[in-house]
């Protein structure tokens, strides 16, 4: 019962798994966008909140300018590697 | 002649076919590796690249290959009589469809994965690749067209299909909905959900829904069709999560207890195949056997389609090579099986011969109404009423056709997003107005093929063959210039290749004559294309053996 339900959650997943992730990855980018924004000069009204999120977002941002073919982060004020 | 001797001749040569042919391919020709890594390891990433479970792997394979095309081809071609269309569907899975199905998966597990169409030009040439996306997108313009041509008309003739099938894509998004939001496991969505599809065909049979006669000058048939793809627009921009991906779940379940039904029923009834085994008495106007019978036929006996899937997921989450052979070969079984379980349908499911004569009255009649009325009257020994029964095989066959367009349009518009880029045209990289272009080609295709009523459509089912049969022959063409490459014997996946390539070169060629006959100029234009696809498949595949063999001999 126990693997049925495994193969049946399996045949339900698999074959959208990479569509999903790769949309929900082009949120998540977005929203690294906007808490970013002020670094790279567009102002934001919520920076006041989005300052505290960047270190969160740290390694997330490492992963981005990677994926993007930068070996090293492109903004001055923010270094992660 | 008994249905039952058919059913089991039919699939106990295709489990042969498996058991001693796949088997040998297996060993003397692909040479799988049981320690070969395959890309879902070397390459696991847990998105795309997942080491899958072979029965869930196959599951995936055979629901996203067999649709409504093995109902519909068979469902013409037995006009021919059942002999002809029961060896093509046979032979055709036994060598043809299984070999490339197989040989498309192994092709990609041994190139890191990559698709047919890039295979197509790291190991042919990179004109055709281009060739490949021209006939890609062909494959998808005409898929479309054509099967909301089908949909269109079995909503017509069975008002009481149209609760239950417009209900599944409520149910499909409630089921996405509680998965993704609510968290909920599959197990209860799963049986409530297919519960209540069957249970709304009752619903269905009480409250026959049809729409007006004429409505601003539309009749019904191109109501439809314009409901269908306006539908088809709105489902394709959707997440997939929310949509596409419950309906594909449930029409796999759908069709797992589609093909128990009908055989089970066919077990118990064992009714008597009422048509002739070679039709002497064909209409007027029907096209000769050789060559349409094997575009007509072309899912159920080899579609180039399966490679695209085969190349495109299912290579990336194989877990060991030799499951290649599994997965692919009795892939195509499965989908050989439908087929078969149509042409029993659609030849022993009438009282008899006038009775089927009545529904084959010219080419391009029966289709899925003839699966539908004569696979009713199978099931009907289940104790279920006729009109139960034809409602329920409408359902089931409509929600595949929906499928196919809902994933087709959606690919068509990536397709057209890819040309904005490459050409520099933003308007068309922007997902609705790609969505617009790719919804506009389909609906002057259903529409420009017939007139405004959008009947004429089924014109088209022979062309869509043929371009699959191409789609097809190119990676037949891919595969035997890897074994070639490897010096292994390459006739295996040659003398299938050099067949379809054949086969539907004079197909398209037939239909050029035949459609300027009876002036269906846009269908020219779209034949020309193909003859011209065809032209070149064919020096490139002449071209690539003379270099690999010259290659050979200047190594040696």
């Amino acid at each position: 019962m126990h693997s049925a339900r495994t193969l049946l959650t399996e045949f339900y997943v698999s074959p959208y798994r990479g569509a999903i992730a790769r949309a929900r990855r082009d949120e998540d980018d977005l929203f690294m966008l906007l808490v970013f924004s002020e670094l790279m000069g567009v102002p934001n009204p919520a920076a006041y909140f989005t300052l505290e999120l960047q270190p969160i977002l740290l390694e997330r941002f490492h992963e981005w300018h990677q994926r993007m073919g930068l070996e090293h982060s492109p903004l001055d004020g923010f270094r992660c590697c | 002649m008994s249905a039952v001797i058919l059913a089991v001749v039919g699939l106990g040569a295709m489990f042969l076919g498996y058991r001693f042919y796949s088997k040998f391919i297996a060993e003397k020709i692909y040479r799988l590796d049981p320690d070969f890594v395959t890309p879902a390891h070397a390459m696991r990433d847990d998105v795309d690249y997942v080491p899958t479970h072979r029965f869930v792997l196959w599951g995936h394979h055979f629901t996203a290959v067999a649709g409504a095309a093995p109902i519909v081809g068979p469902g013409i071609a037995v006009i021919w009589g059942w002999g002809p269309a029961f060896l093509w569907v046979v032979i055709g899975t036994m060598f043809f469809a299984g070999v490339h199905d197989f040989g498309a998966i192994w092709a990609s597990v041994r190139n890191r994965a990559k698709s047919v169409g890039a295979l197509t030009g790291d190991v042919v040439s990179q004109r055709s690749r281009t060739l490949f996306m021209i006939v890609i997108f062909l494959l998808l313009l005409m898929v479309n067209a054509v099967f909301s041509v089908v949909i269109a008309r079995e909503l017509i003739t069975m008002p009481s299909s149209v609760i239950p099938v417009w209900s599944a894509v409520a149910v499909a998004l409630v089921i996405g909905v509680l998965i993704y939001k609510v968290k909920v496991g599959i197990f209860w969505p799963t049986v409530v959900g297919t519960i209540i599809l069957y249970a709304v065909i009752y619903l269905g049979e009480i409250v026959p829904v049809s729409v007006p006669d004429e409505f601003l000058g539309l009749q019904p048939g191109a109501q439809w069709i314009l409901i269908l793809f306006a539908y088809a627009a709105v489902a394709s921009m959707l997440p997939v999560w929310l949509l596409l991906q419950p309906r594909d779940y449930i029409n796999g379940i759908q069709l797992f207890v589609g093909l128990g039904l009908l055989y089970g029923a066919l077990l118990l009834a064992n009714p008597t195949v009422v048509a002739p085994m070679l039709n002497t008495n064909v209409p007027a106007g029907a096209p000769p056997i050789i060559p349409l019978l094997f575009v007509t036929i072309a899912c159920g006996a080899i579609s180039g389609f399966h490679g695209l899937v085969g190349s495109g997921t299912t290579s990336k989450q194989l877990n060991k090579e030799p499951d290649a052979r599994f997965v692919g070969y009795l892939g195509s079984f499965g989908e050989g099986s439908l087929a078969l379980a149509t042409i029993i349908a659609t030849t022993a499911g009438f009282a008899s011969l006038a009775d089927w004569e009545a529904m084959y009255t010219s080419f391009g009649q029966g289709g899925v109404t003839a699966f539908v009325q004569g696979g009713a009257s199978i099931l009907s020994t289940l104790g279920l009423p006729v009109a139960f029964g034809q409602t329920l095989l409408t359902v089931m066959a409509v929600l595949f056709a929906g499928t196919t367009m809902d994933a087709g349009v959606r690919l068509q518009r990536y397709i057209v997003q890819e040309w904005g880029g490459i050409y520099g045209i933003p308007a068309l990289q922007n997902g609705y107005v790609a969505t617009m272009v790719a919804v506009g080609a389909c609906l002057v295709l259903a529409f420009g093929a017939g007139g405004a009523d959008g009947t004429g459509g089924m014109l088209i089912w022979p062309l869509f063959g043929t371009t699959n049969q191409l789609l097809a022959g190119l990676t037949l063409l891919v595969i035997s210039v890897i074994l070639v490459k490897l010096g292994r014997p390459s006739r295996y996946t040659m003398v299938p290749m050099v067949f379809v390539l054949g086969m539907s070169f004079l197909a398209a060629v037939y239909q050029l004559w035949d459609l300027y006959r009876t002036g269906q100029y846009l269908l020219v234009f779209l034949d020309l294309l193909i003859i011209v696809a065809a032209v070149l498949v064919m020096l490139e595949a002449v071209s690539a053996f003379n270099r690999e063999r010259q290659a050979a001999r200047s190594a040696a």
